[in-house]
């Protein structure tokens, strides 16, 4: 679609090079540890090594001794001021630093401030703990058996590890179908526990000034407003006012959903500069992040289809555990404690779904996050498009032709799912035939049926996903009660040259580029002209930030409404301006001229100066306006992915010969950038198909604590993406965009997975787990003996 | 991560620098500091002294001398993965080179630190083994020379004193008609062995195998010579039964421990896999 | 515990310091030298964010000692252009979009100019092996061989 501003102005569909770039490629990006501040102390955290037990003791003694260790702080210090626990996003309490029992390894258990970064080591290697340990429960089924010993004894009466069970869709005719179906296939699948691994761990620096009662928090949250709203009512008590907390999230070394949380660290800071009157600074290491931050997804799934003998499917039935750890600490919105699961029938048009989870308490580190996945759409998709593949082969159709059969046609949209979502827009099949031909479908299978004599290993997987994005809907979708709008205030100054301040806050997305290309879009000023501003909650308006794709769907959409107010009032200055009515005025980005006389116009610049110097009699001055945008729907995008990989069968390895991503995510604002998401997005796909897993022995001990174990591809196991769109507007949003952020990342792994079964399948092979590690393929080929 | 508190020193000369070994309390020697440094930040060890030796003239030769490869105490990956010799007349070393670490580890860690480090993980340790090459320990009496078969004692335990560094390896110049191979399964990039398999090869006349060295990475507590494998190739006809017989004969010399690599079974088929795959390839660089 | 008196040259000026034996090089350049630009993002020499040139060779710097660079060359991302421009390199970051939050983007860069020194027409799979000890978590690579091609085509022009 051509773009329907000039290049100067530089509107959506340009691939606009992003103005933040200068600063990274120069070394002159201000990232968390880039902070100083006169005075500043350092935050160090004492963990616990083993996962469950109680605390006899701690002796900071040894490590006062230590020059320039000032205090050890522990959770009975907290204690006294309330602050040892803290409420979770999900209604959970977690614990800040433990006056009793540790939960999991890598617990914070002490905080030791020094007066530098390597005084805070020694002093935590210095503080002795005695810990008294006890068993820990690893698995979330054992923590539902009747024996297992409740682990969360601080909760008055708790006397199971069950948190609590969700469900969507009509039970008793999703059961009838499969009573009556011809056929049914099942997979129990487990979608690993994972961590976002952003190359950048999490910190903050605290600056508390005890003279004003002051508070500016520096630190990696991809959510400052909803941040400071949470400080307020946390630390009320202690003196932080809203009024007087400014969060301020800096340039951000990639979020994928791991800076969502406030972690215990920000908080032990936070007291720390409280309690000391001075600067406090915590920048976590790596282990720490991979062993204490948030994980995501650890969905056990058992999922069933239900089909005519043709593969018409009729009803899904899913049946899910989810083990978060020793406490909810999801970042998601509040009604929706198992995310947006229920959009697990995904592409297809079914005639009745039903999904539960019900959720278990162990003595891992609590969560999740979403990486990089609007709240479980990966879980949702994985399961759904695992199953049809199994179906597929099951019924001996292409899975390719299977989908087509099945999906929900294009004339049906706005789709009511049976599980209770209004999909605004698709179409499938387009995105399908567009993958196909891309990587030339009904050649791979020839060659795939020569090589197969040959007994050489190749499959060839496809993925048709639906996201669901935007969240969302102020009836349904808050955040401790707020409700999940975003924001934009756009300021004009005299010279036609403009702000634009965001609720949201970029990790790398690119705001500062896209969200000045839609003020252009809109306004008609080149977007080189639109200084884009986030993540000082002193200056931006109020927003609930950047995850689960929600800002071009919310904040995108605040910012063009913003600019069409301004727009509007310019209109009427434009009539002003050049006399006659605003009913006789023609609009083109930019320009305001008069019908029937193009030469008789006005510039928007024109209009900006008039705002300021030259106004219609009674208006008021200035050109500005603020949006909060409240969807009146969440976004659909969706895409077809289609890979090729080839199996060694002597080692198990699978590589990924080819991988053609065809996404569609509505009008596209920045191609370029676009195209740079799903390459991202696709590459934190593979790594869960095929590296990356977040494990634990049955002593709780974290087996993939660094970038020595938890795998994080490089750029020789990441292919070369092949990426290719269709656009089908979203009819809802102001600019007809979805959001792309994280299709990929959902749509890569099942694509992977099911290429891997398909190359086994004619050896009777139904499923692997991911990730698709060598030696776990290499165990199915020996079964099966193919192995060399 | 940071380190704990040690003193360091950079002597100017290998003498100095045995002079502080033989003096200084719990002293350790650093030459890349590619294993060193991260231990010391995860605080896995904590010498109260630190002799660097990167600083000492003369410890830096790559060369073939009077029958030997002679590999200098500083010599970095990256230098051998530049070097024309190595390319021409040691392409094991270039494989084994190639698959440690990242570039960036391989422009500081060097040939002799992988060896004396005494990590059953590391690679050079199989590649010496196949090669038969000797390791040159130099300490307050002068040098001595280790058979580097005699050289691996168990985890991170060698036959290097305290009072001793790892000065040079010298490996014996290929035969006529000879190749090696090094072929490592690893799951990503960076990553230590799931298994490793180095051959050596020479050919007789008559294209049956002359003589064969065969070490395994990342498969027991130390690294492996696989002496009943060299044996099952020695002397035969390196026909497809031949190399089987000696890649099981490699598989049975293992004892790996099962872990996020893989079951103790999964090692073993691989020691065998791959060593077939080494002993292939090393035939064909022998013009086999 | 003993402190040394070093001197290194960081993008051409000399400093002298005195730093303690255990002081990482990356620790010297960032906290001591206030060079921000390059970064720290593992504890186990795995994720190349602090790779800077020493002696023209890049190397991880949090895996060196600041006392182990006594008078060695340095460069850093802050070093590679003037202040009216940026390298062909840097330039392909942008015009290819080989970067997105940034964060990995000096070492990529650091560990891409000394690839360009050494092979000034890499080929794409010598360019994924050059950076594979850079880890990056947004692009997925595919735009970062992008750039690097697109500084070897820009910096043969001239030839």
């Amino acid at each position: 679609m051509a773009p329907k501003t000039s290049a100067k102005i530089c509107g959506m569909g340009h691939s606009m090079k992003r103005k933040e770039d200068p600063r990274f490629l120069q070394g002159k990006g201000n990232y968390i540890d880039d902070f100083t501040l006169p005075g500043m102390l350092w935050l160090d955290i004492v963990r616990s090594p083993i996962a469950y037990g109680k605390i006899k003791n701690i002796d900071s003694s040894k490590a006062l001794e230590i020059p320039g260790v000032l205090a050890v702080l522990t959770g009975k210090d907290l204690e006294a001021y309330n602050l040892h626990w803290m409420p979770t996003l999900m209604s959970d309490t977690q614990m800040v630093l433990p006056t009793d029992t540790v939960m999991y390894q890598a617990q914070e258990v002490a905080g030791v401030i020094a007066t530098s970064r390597y005084a805070a080591a020694d002093g935590v290697a210095a503080v002795e703990v005695e810990y008294e340990p006890m068993k820990p429960v690893m698995d979330p089924f054992k923590a539902l058996e009747d024996d297992a010993p409740v682990l969360r004894t601080d909760k008055e009466g708790k006397t199971d590890n069950h948190i609590w069970h969700w469900e969507a869709g009509d039970k008793e005719a999703t059961d009838k179908i499969f009573d009556e179906a011809d056929v049914v296939v099942r997979e129990k699948m487990h979608v690993p526990r994972i961590h976002v691994a952003s190359i950048e761990t999490c910190g903050c620096l605290a600056d508390f000034n005890p003279v004003e009662g002051h508070l500016t928090v520096y630190m990696t949250t991809q959510a400052p407003h909803a941040i400071r709203t949470v400080l307020a009512l946390v630390a009320g008590h202690v003196g932080l006012s809203e009024e007087k907390i400014r969060v301020v999230s800096p340039d951000i070394g990639g979020g994928f959903g791991g800076k969502v949380p406030v972690y215990p660290g920000y908080v032990i800071a936070i007291a720390a500069s409280v309690v000391l009157g001075t600067p406090v600074k915590w920048i976590e290491d790596r282990m720490e992040n991979l062993q204490a931050d948030s994980f995501a997804r650890d969905y056990h799934m058992d999922a069933e289809i239900a089909a005519n003998a043709d593969g018409r499917i009729r009803a899904l039935r899913i049946k899910t555990i989810a083990d978060h750890g020793y406490s909810d600490a999801q970042a998601a919105p509040s009604k929706w404690p198992a995310g947006l699961f229920s959009i697990c029938t995904g592409s297809y048009d079914l005639e009745q779904a039903y999904a539960e989870v019900d959720a278990v308490y162990t003595n891992k580190p609590p969560g999740g996050v979403a990486y990089r996945c609007s709240f479980r759409v990966t879980e949702a998709v994985h399961c759904m498009e695992r199953v049809v593949d199994t179906l597929a082969h099951k019924i001996g159709k292409d899975p390719a032709q299977l989908r087509e059969e099945n999906f929900i046609p294009k004339e049906a949209f706005p789709y009511h799912s049976p599980l209770g979502w209004e999909y605004d827009s698709g179409d499938y099949q387009a995105a399908m035939d567009k993958a196909k031909e891309m990587i030339g479908y009904d050649d791979l299978r020839r060659e795939q049926a020569e090589k197969r004599a040959r007994g050489e290993l190749m499959g060839i997987g496809v993925c048709s996903f639906t996201e669901v994005l935007g969240a969302g809907p102020s009836k349904d979708f808050d955040i401790l009660g707020i409700k999940m709008f975003d924001s934009a205030e756009v300021r004009v100054h005299p010279t036609g040259k403009a702000i634009a301040r965001f609720g949201t806050k970029s990790q790398g997305q690119g705001h500062e580029t896209t969200y000045a290309q839609i003020i252009a879009e809109e306004l008609g000023l080149p977007a080189a002209h639109v200084q884009v501003e986030e993540g000082d909650t002193d200056t931006a308006p109020y927003g609930l930030g950047t995850y689960a794709s929600r800002s071009t769907p919310t904040a995108g959409a605040a910012g063009a409404m913003a600019a069409r107010a301004i727009r509007d009032k310019a209109a009427k200055i434009a009539a002003h301006l050049l006399e006659v009515s605003e009913e006789d005025l023609d609009w083109e980005p930019g320009t305001f001229s008069v019908k029937g006389a193009p030469d008789k116009s006005v510039s928007i610049q024109d209009c900006a100066f008039a705002a300021y110097t030259n106004l219609p009699p009674g208006m008021e001055p200035g050109m500005e306006a603020t949006n909060y945008y409240d969807p009146p729907n969440l976004t659909f995008p969706f895409g077809t992915y289609i890979c090729v990989v080839d199996i060694d069968r002597g080692t198990g390895e699978v590589s990924v010969r080819r991988f053609v991503a065809v996404d569609d995510c509505g009008n596209i604002i920045n191609p370029m950038i676009v195209q740079g998401q799903i390459h991202g997005g696709l590459t934190q796909g593979i790594g869960p198909a095929l590296y990356e897993e977040m494990t634990y022995d049955e002593d709780g001990n974290n087996q993939a604590g660094s970038f020595m174990d938890y795998l994080v591809p490089t750029a020789v196991e990441t292919p070369a993406w092949e990426t290719g769109h269709t656009v089908t507007p979203s009819p809802h949003h102001p600019l007809g965009a979805k959001g792309v952020g994280e299709s990929a990342t959902v749509g890569a792994p099942p694509a992977i997975a099911n290429a891997v079964v398909d190359a086994l399948a004619h050896l009777g092979v139904t499923h692997v787990e991911i990730p698709i590690r060598p030696d776990r393929v290499w165990e199915i080929l020996r079964e099966k003996g193919v192995a060399e | 991560m940071i380190p704990p508190q040690f003193d360091y020193h950079a002597p100017g000369t290998l003498d100095e620098a045995l002079g502080l070994l033989g003096s200084l309390d719990d002293p350790k020697v650093m030459s890349g500091g590619q294993s060193l440094l991260p231990m010391l930040k995860l605080r896995l060890a904590s010498p109260a002294n630190i002799v660097d030796i990167g600083r000492i003239p003369g410890l830096d030769t790559l060369a073939e001398e009077d029958g030997f490869l002679r590999i200098g105490a500083l010599v970095t990956e990256t230098d051998l993965e530049q070097s024309e010799v190595v390319a021409e007349r040691y392409p094991i070393l270039l494989d084994t080179a190639k698959v440690i670490a990242d570039p960036l580890v391989r422009n500081r860690a060097t040939i002799c630190g992988n060896v004396a480090h005494g990590d059953p993980a590391n690679d050079h340790p199989a590649t010496m083994l196949a090669l038969g090459a000797q390791v040159v320990a130099t300490g307050p009496d002068g040098a001595r020379t280790i058979d580097v078969g005699e050289f691996f004692f168990g985890l991170f335990m060698t036959a290097l004193a305290e009072d001793e560094i790892l000065t040079e390896i010298r490996i014996p110049a290929p035969a006529a008609r000879s190749g090696g191979a090094y072929v490592k399964l690893e799951r990503k990039v960076g990553d230590y062995a799931v298994a490793g398999s180095a051959v050596q090869l020479a050919l007789a006349g008559d294209g049956t195998v002359a003589s064969a060295g065969i070490g395994l990475t990342n498969l027991g507590i130390a690294p492996i010579r696989a002496t009943a494998a060299e044996d099952a190739l020695t002397g035969q006809a390196p026909d497809d039964d031949a190399i089987a017989a000696a890649a099981q004969a490699a598989a049975d010399a293992t004892e790996p421990i099962a872990d996020r690599r893989g079951s103790v079974e999964y090692k073993k088929n691989m020691a065998r896999v791959l060593t077939a795959r080494a002993i292939r390839k090393a035939l064909a660089r022998a013009g086999g | 515990m003993a402190t040394h008196q070093i001197t290194v040259t960081v993008n051409g000026a000399a400093h002298a310091a005195t730093v303690d034996s255990r002081l990482l090089l990356v620790h010297l350049i960032r906290d001591d030298l206030a060079l921000t630009g390059t970064h720290i993002g593992c504890d186990t020499t795995h994720c190349g964010a602090c790779t800077v040139l020493m002696d023209g060779v890049p190397v991880k710097s949090c895996t060196v000692l600041a006392v182990q660079a006594d008078g060695a060359e340095l460069g850093t991302v802050e070093g590679l252009a003037g202040a009216d421009g940026m390298t062909p390199l840097q330039e392909g970051f942008q015009e290819e979009h080989g970067l997105q939050c940034g964060f990995c983007t000096p070492g990529m860069l650091m560990t891409g100019t000394a690839l360009l020194e050494s092979n000034p027409n890499p080929s794409e799979a010598e360019i994924r092996e050059a950076i594979s000890g850079n880890l990056c978590r947004c692009t997925g690579y595919v735009n970062i061989v992008k750039a690097v091609e697109y500084a070897a085509g820009k910096m043969g022009e001239g030839d």
